[in-house]
């Protein structure tokens, strides 16, 4: 099956190897970031984790969103999603990829991550995470790819795939609440010190993801001859709307308890985010950006006709993702650093190879990705044709 | 067979790559080193364990050593003959052996290992 | 620094201890023949609660006497633990330290509160806290409370550097190795290392206070203490919790002490006599 992916036309060889250039540039900076140390990043010993763990969460939650097409295809036999569980699994596939390297350039010392299964250690969520997520990848190739191979010899999959797809539907959700978990059990980190953390990862990782897929989906229509369809889309672009709305509520329920409240610990962070404390403001621009795109995002989707147009609703993805990424990608971990122990602020910047690393962590996601999807609706079109 | 002649070719490719580290060292055979003992060495006679132990499983000792010392707090080894020795690889190993150049370095390049000891442990200044 | 004369010292204290005689320091923190008995077996800090109080009346007393006021243990200390100056806060390595008041107990503020209480120098380092938050975040347990006196260790040779236990830690007591230490600048660090008979650190790994383990292990006080005792100062107490005769026991009686958030249920191990 993989043999579809080395036959494509130029466009595709060029995406591959712009991808692979990408790559090939962060792979340069990671080398520089594996001699020098750390300290070739924006981080520092009050923001001792940005964007690297940044992207992480964010991409876990893309991963989990896979669920979004799978649950009501084989737990509601919602028909429509047949065609398009295999682009949630593969997605999910390659995000994971995506959070494993993050974590990976992250590290101050990659050369022992083997440590973490030499002394495995219960009593760490980081532990937990690993399991969780390397589990769920492997489910979700295994799946994705022997659902793809039954549809190409035109027979019903295994029996066996079916109980895979059954765990892998609460797996999906244990991802996203063990990456919760890392942050919302941390005494004295009082953005990341929430119940509800685990709920809201949640509720932005069904937006975001399924606005990607539908945006792959849109990108998919386009430049091959397989249609996802507008039914799926139309479906996906409500689980999108409602995810969001429960997300924006979920943030909002965060300011309450912080500003009726008045504790300057749970306030402290989120003036920090949009006003800036102690003159460090620098991303008060972005999470205004964040919020101008949430509302945009939200009044795109909540309207019928906006909704069903594919132009506004890619629109609408496009700035829901924005909104999203800006919100748990960058603003997430900083704030929950901030302020530090001593409530005093340090500003965290990405510099730019820590930028470019992040970029080519992107790449090699999107590379998989890219490769994956080939492979996937090459045997739609064979099938379809 | 399809292709068969460029399948040979690339075969003989590969197998040439594999191999190239021996033809490249052939006929190279490396001296075995001979350590050096410095003088408080040689006046002490015994070192915490046997000669041939220490030549081959050094790192065994140390590796144990260091387990002990960080996470059990043991700090204090008795060799087989009774004596007790503070356990420190800075402390106690290179306090005797503190010609790294001409013992530890000779047999660590030789058999061409490259442990990350030396990252944090500091070498002894040697006298020249 | 004398390496030669301080291997010298370590052995005739590692004699002394054989014959039973002990150093000053080593009476301080254990009974008679303890130290012999560690070295048969079992470490000589079984059964021990480390714990230390600080007393900020003598230590603002001492830095009143300097025009710069005093620094005495964070050099000592950081010298003895090769701890190099970065010369940049934001990658700096600290093990003591010192902080303003309102920096050290943020959960305190007090609008009507004097501009030199509030600025008040207060020495600061690892809690070594009872229930410590790090150790629960480590995934290879390369951070861990040690079972026999409570002291939170850091094994360097283990740590992956994913700097959990830094988010994990309420006090800003971890510091992370952002570069390699051999490489911080030069002019900073004129005789760095400065103890050849510790060792260094590789860079990625996180670094901390270990209350001097590898000096208890010989009877000695931790090297601020020392440094402290040594200026007269007096200011830090190193004791056994877990004896209720202890020195700093006594002063737990003796004085109001208050801990540092308290209220997140760390159960932290340094105490301040205010």
């Amino acid at each position: 099956m993989l043999d579809r992916a080395l036959k494509g036309s130029q466009g595709y060889w060029g995406w591959l190897i712009f991808l692979l250039v990408l790559m090939g540039i962060g792979l340069g900076c990671w080398l520089y970031q594996f001699f020098e140390g750390l300290k070739i990043t924006g981080m520092s010993r009050d923001v001792s984790w940005g964007l690297y763990i940044g992207q992480l969460t964010y991409f876990v939650g893309v991963a989990a969103s896979g669920v979004m097409v799978v649950l009501p295809y084989y737990l509601h036999d919602y028909k429509a999603f047949g065609k398009i569980t295999i682009l949630g699994e593969f997605l999910a596939v390659s995000s994971i990829v995506m959070c494993l390297l993050f974590v990976f350039v992250d590290l101050g010392n990659p050369v022992r991550i083997m440590n973490v299964i030499l002394y495995p250690t219960p009593n760490s969520i980081l532990f937990w995470d690993m399991i969780v997520l390397n589990v769920y990848m492997l489910l979700n190739i295994i799946i994705g790819w022997n659902v793809l191979a039954a549809e190409r010899k035109g027979i019903h999959y295994q029996k066996w795939i079916k109980v895979l797809i059954y765990i892998s539907i609460p797996w999906a959700f244990s991802i996203h609440t063990v990456t919760a978990f890392l942050y919302a059990g941390l005494p004295g980190r009082h953005y990341w010190l929430t119940s509800i953390m685990a709920a809201r990862f949640l509720s932005s990782a069904f937006c975001a993801g399924p606005a990607l897929l539908i945006l792959l989906c849109l990108i998919v229509k386009r430049v091959t001859n397989f249609d996802p369809g507008k039914e799926q889309i139309r479906t996906l672009a409500g689980i999108v709307t409602y995810a969001m709305l429960i997300n924006v509520f979920f943030f909002l329920l965060e300011l309450f308890t912080a500003f009726y409240s008045q504790i300057p610990g749970h306030m402290h962070p989120i003036v920090f985010l949009f006003k800036g404390l102690e003159g460090v403001g620098n991303l008060a621009p972005w999470m205004w950006a964040a919020a101008v795109f949430a509302v945009l995002s939200l009044v795109l989707l909540v309207v019928p006709s906006t909704r069903r147009n594919e132009g506004t609703l890619a629109v609408a993805c496009a700035v829901l993702i924005a909104a999203t990424w800006i919100d748990k990608g960058l603003g997430l971990i900083v704030a929950g650093f901030t302020p530090n122990p001593f409530d005093t602020v340090t500003q965290y910047w990405p510099t730019t190879p820590e930028v470019l690393i992040t970029i080519g962590v992107l790449a090699t996601g999107f590379f998989v990705l890219t490769v994956l999807y080939k492979v996937a609706v090459s045997i739609k079109e064979e099938a379809a044709a | 067979m399809y292709d068969g002649g460029k399948i040979i070719i690339g075969l003989i490719i590969g197998l040439g790559l594999l191999l190239s580290p021996f033809f490249y060292n052939a006929g190279k055979a490396a001296k075995a080193p001979d350590p050096e003992l410095t003088q408080k060495a040689k006046e002490a006679k015994v070192c915490v364990a046997p000669t041939t132990y220490m030549r081959e499983s050094h790192f065994t000792l140390l590796d144990e050593w260091r387990h002990t010392v960080v996470r059990d707090g043991e700090r204090y080894y008795t060799s087989d003959d009774g004596k007790k020795y503070y356990k420190g690889l800075q402390t106690t190993c290179l306090d005797c052996h503190s010609n790294y150049s001409k013992f530890c370095e000779l047999c660590h390049n030789y058999v061409d290992v490259d442990p990350y000891c030396w990252d944090c442990h500091i070498l002894p200044e040697e006298k020249k | 620094m004398m390496g030669v004369d301080r291997r010298e010292f370590l052995k005739i204290t590692g004699y002394a201890a054989l014959f039973g005689l002990g150093g000053k320091a080593a009476m301080d923190i254990f009974a008679p023949g303890e130290l012999e008995a560690s070295m048969q077996g079992p470490p000589l800090t079984e059964g021990k609660r480390w714990a230390m109080v600080i007393d900020m009346g003598k230590c603002l007393e001492q830095q009143a006497k300097g025009k710069d006021g005093c620094k005495a243990c964070t050099e000592a200390c950081h010298r003895v633990h090769n701890v190099p100056d970065w010369g940049n806060p934001k990658h700096a390595i600290k093990w003591i330290w010192q902080d303003k008041y309102e920096h050290a107990f943020p959960d305190q503020p007090n609008p009507f509160m004097t501009e030199s209480v509030r600025h008040q120098p207060v020495i600061l380092l690892c809690n070594h806290c009872f229930n410590p938050p790090c150790v629960r975040v480590c995934p290879t347990k390369a951070t861990f409370k040690r079972e026999s006196d409570g002291i939170v260790m850091m094994d360097m040779h283990r740590c992956i550097g994913c700097r959990f236990c830094m988010a994990a830690c309420p006090y800003g007591s971890r510091s992370f190795n952002w570069g390699n230490p051999r490489k911080a600048p030069k002019d900073l660090n004129p005789d760095y290392p400065t103890n050849r008979d510790y060792p260094e650190r590789s860079k990625g790994v996180v670094e901390k206070c270990n209350f001097c383990a590898e000096l208890i292990a010989k009877g000695e006080l931790p090297a601020c203490v020392q440094e402290c005792d040594k200026i007269g100062a007096h200011a830090l107490t190193f004791g056994d919790l877990n004896d209720p005769e202890s020195n700093v026991r006594t002063l737990l009686q003796e004085h109001y002490t208050i801990r540092r958030k308290p209220e997140l249920g760390t159960e932290p191990n340094i105490f301040y006599i205010i």
